[in-house]
């Protein structure tokens, strides 16, 4: 096809002309600034275009889409349990929080519930993750406005979580600790102690942290009045989590629909009506603290019994039942080959993670393998406001509202 | 013997000569000094960072044994022989503490040989000059970032007069009678080091950093410079040996506890002194463009600001020249505000009374590198204990905080001087 390009030749004198009477800003002349893929400010690999005018965002475009791994279409070709290893690498930050959402949204296809200790297993694993990561988000926020010293103190906390991965499920970071129908361990025993002992220097660190930075007026005059996302703005680009609380919408998935026995445990949701850059990051802070809380009570109160959904079919056997008995081993070559055979229907979880609302569409044609799965990411829907929110401020200020945001690229571009 | 003795006689009785090789000696003494704490800053800075970040830092770097081995040595584990030939059992305390400092397999430098190691290490890295750098400015602008901390330093005293058989040295390379002017002529020729390092790289984030660079270090200058009038109004003299004497014989500036430093004015004078250390120092941070001051090549934003497209060496310049930067800053600041050599409540005098002049001068030398250590202490802690300004922010401190508190401050401390006698 033969297209014809109409090219204009540029009036020197006119430009220059132009050029001198243009008044509609300084000097009228506009830089496109490429911000990323590898920026330390953009945390993995976002890509911002800027268009900026001296130190001022005229317009920003961001490109997603370096980290895609096709997870969705890697879902259609491998049964339920076999994909639980895939959304460690979704928010790596907190894997256990997607494994447990996943895991949920699969059993809410089955029509399974877990026993309580299973739950309970599941909450404790949800909000230790959740911790690690708001200390993660925190600490890189603080970083991203120069306070490299709050960050360490932020990362020995996660390093700690991950410590309590490693006993709970034998991994430090791609944790895979759930399968459809339980997890693959009990708790060991003596680990409760532990917990708690994290408990408390966690809240101590973000005592500290607070101290360091909260009343900072450096760190106030950085954050205070940037990045404001009113309730319209957060809500028309389907922002959740903390991003959405900070700008004074009182929705936590824990409270609305409850899941996994949320509703027995006492939390408050932080709120913030600001939402700017230091609301997110004082919603993120509370958000630990009231993790703490549920953390305490998981453990006080944590039941006896199996982690298991008590099933027949689709759940593994026992290792020694199935050495053992004819009828166990073939449940257990049949779970391992076939996973469980799930009813032909969609269903939609929504669980409420470190990073907004993570959820899992389903729709199944019976089997083990799912025909479709459609995740909503909660990062995927915060980077969507950039282009409505960065024009107006400086270069600067890209790291704080960045890092305010607290998204993970690889649950963005999943 | 006789002859050469002769000889040096004649040579050092000539006042040009005398000169000449004085001034050589404090040359060399003085830029040693300066290198030396170049490096002893970046071990300071990282030990510091460690220890308050909860982490160990450089602690281990040292001159592994095996090295002697490279030469010929023969000896498997030296401190086991060591031990053998003092007759010491390897169970004792002594052993144990001597495996616990490494000595077993190192000669211990607590890290300190770590940023030396950096140092050979960028020399020895490839150097990568961009094809669409602007050549000429390129290589000039990390000599400009290096060279005006090093020649501002010329003016600083490190300690006392001496009067020789031959004359008097005075212990700075240059006794100029305008120092503070000096200090702020050379020094603020370093912009044009980050100036050129930004443009000429001919990439938008070092060109950002530059701009931010030249807009920051121009401004801070203006109230660096009016801050010190108020000291300059009461040393009643340029000189900064001179500044320093008075403070030897009538109390630091901060600190009027001895001499005539008790009477009633020093002590009201010391409202807009202190007023004047708090902006001197912020502009000597910013001077030295340090956190929370370092938009010019803040990560987050600018990735390596003015340096990005700089590597081996020339890098290596800018780095240096920062940190150059940061221990001149601090001895300008210990000169003006902390008594520079003086060793305070009047102990120069006796010391150089009753012990002789080389021992008040060794002392008081001393006593420099101890304040001034002290202060590059100060500068570490803030960097890792504050966030970093906004751009913005940092202008609007600048020009309109600072700018206005160091002209009033003027007029405060003449109206101190005037009404209170």
């Amino acid at each position: 096809m033969n297209t014809t390009k109409i090219l204009q030749v540029p009036d020197a004198a006119t430009a220059a002309a132009d050029y001198l009477t243009n008044d509609a800003d300084d000097h009228g002349e506009l830089v496109t600034l490429n911000v990323g893929p590898s920026h330390p400010a953009t945390h993995g690999v976002l890509r911002l275009k800027l268009v900026i005018d001296g130190e001022e965002i005229v317009s920003c475009d961001p490109i997603i889409g370096y980290l895609h791994r096709g997870m969705e279409k890697i879902a259609e070709n491998c049964h339920y349990n076999q994909f639980v290893t895939y959304t460690d690498r979704m928010d790596y930050l907190a894997p256990m929080s997607n494994n447990i959402a996943y895991a949920c949204a699969v059993e809410k296809l089955l029509g399974w519930e877990l026993p309580e200790r299973g739950q309970a297993i599941r909450v404790l694993c949800c909000e230790l993750s959740r911790i690690s990561s708001c200390f993660l988000g925190t600490g890189v926020f603080a970083m991203d406005t120069g306070a490299m010293t709050a960050f360490l103190y932020a990362f020995e906390e996660k390093e700690r979580v991950h410590n309590l991965y490693e006993q709970i499920c034998g991994a430090r970071f791609t944790s895979s600790y759930t399968r459809i129908g339980g997890m693959t361990r009990d708790l060991p025993k003596g680990i409760e102690k532990q917990i708690l002992d994290f408990c408390d220097h966690a809240l101590k660190t973000v005592d500290e942290m607070e101290k360091l930075l909260l009343h900072n007026k450096v760190f106030i005059d950085r954050l205070v009045g940037v990045g404001v996302i009113t309730k319209e703005m957060a809500l028309q680009n389907g922002m959740t989590g903390n991003n959405l609380r900070a700008s004074g919408v009182n929705r936590d998935l824990r409270k609305t629909n409850p899941y996994l026995g949320y509703e027995n445990y006492e939390f408050d949701v932080p709120v913030a009506t600001e939402g700017d850059c230091y609301a997110r990051f004082q919603v993120r802070m509370e958000e630990i603290r009231q993790s703490v809380r549920i953390i305490r009570q998981v453990i006080a109160k944590l039941p006896s019994g199996p982690i298991w959904v008590q099933q027949d079919k689709g759940i593994l056997p026992p290792k020694e039942a199935a050495m053992m008995g004819m009828e166990e081993l073939i449940r257990q070559f049949m779970v391992s080959t076939q996973c469980v055979n799930a009813p032909a229907g969609q269903v939609y979880f929504a669980a409420e993670n470190p990073k907004g609302e993570l959820g899992f569409f389903l729709d199944s044609k019976g089997g083990g393998i799912a025909n479709r799965l459609k995740m909503r990411s909660p990062s995927y829907c915060t980077l969507s406001i950039l282009p409505e929110l960065l024009p107006g401020h400086l270069v600067s200020d890209i790291g704080a509202i960045l890092g305010s945001f607290d998204f993970v690229q690889g649950e963005c571009d999943r | 013997m006789t002859c050469i003795c002769n000889w040096w006689n004649d040579l050092m009785s000539n006042p040009i000569w005398f000169y000449l090789i004085a001034t050589i000696l404090k040359l060399v003494l003085m830029f040693a000094v300066i290198l030396a704490f170049v490096v002893l800053s970046v071990w300071i800075e990282r030990r510091v960072a460690g220890w308050i970040q909860d982490r160990p830092g450089p602690n281990r770097a040292g001159l592994p044994l095996f090295l002697l081995e490279r030469f010929g040595s023969k000896q498997k584990q030296p401190l086991k022989d060591v031990l053998h030939f003092f007759g010491i059992p390897e169970t004792s305390w002594i052993a144990k503490l001597c495996t616990w400092l490494r000595f077993d397999r190192e000669i211990p430098t607590f890290g300190l040989i770590q940023p030396c190691l950096d140092g050979g290490k960028l020399f020895l890295k490839q150097e990568f000059t961009p094809s669409y750098v602007r050549k000429a400015y390129f290589i000039v602008a990390p000599m400009l970032v290096l060279g005006p901390p090093m020649v501002a330093a010329a003016v600083i005293p490190f300690a006392s007069s001496v009067e020789t058989a031959y004359g008097t040295i005075s212990m700075c390379v240059a006794n100029l009678g305008i120092g503070p002017l000096w200090i702020f002529a050379v020094s603020g020729l370093s912009v044009y080091g980050l100036t050129l390092a930004g443009w000429s790289s001919n990439s938008k984030f070092p060109f950002l950093g530059g701009l931010r660079a030249t807009a920051q270090l121009i401004s801070y200058e203006v109230s660096m410079g009016l801050s010190v009038i108020p000291l300059l109004m009461m040393f009643g003299t340029l000189n900064l040996q001179e500044i320093v004497q008075f403070q030897a014989d009538n109390g630091w500036t901060l600190l009027p506890l001895w001499g005539e430093g008790l009477s009633l004015q020093r002590w009201a004078m010391l409202a807009p002194l202190a007023l004047s250390f708090l902006i001197f120092v912020t502009c000597v941070f910013a001077e030295a463009n340090r956190t929370p001051f370092d938009m010019a090549e803040c990560e987050t934003d600018l990735v390596g600001g003015y340096h990005t497209e700089y590597s081996s060496m020339k890098f290596a310049s800018f780095f240096m020249g920062e940190y150059a930067a940061m221990v001149i800053g601090s001895a300008i600041v210990v000169t003006l505000f902390l008594g520079g050599w003086s060793i305070g409540f009047g102990a120069d005098a006796w010391v150089a009374a009753h012990c002789g002049p080389w021992w008040a001068v060794t002392a008081q030398f001393c006593m420099f590198l101890i304040k001034l250590l002290a202060f590059i202490f100060f500068f570490v802690w803030v960097r890792w204990t504050l966030p970093r300004f906004r751009w913005d922010q940092v202008m609007k401190l600048g020009w309109l905080v600072f700018l206005e508190l160091a002209v009033a401050n003027i007029f405060l401390a003449a109206a101190v001087m005037y009404f209170i006698q």
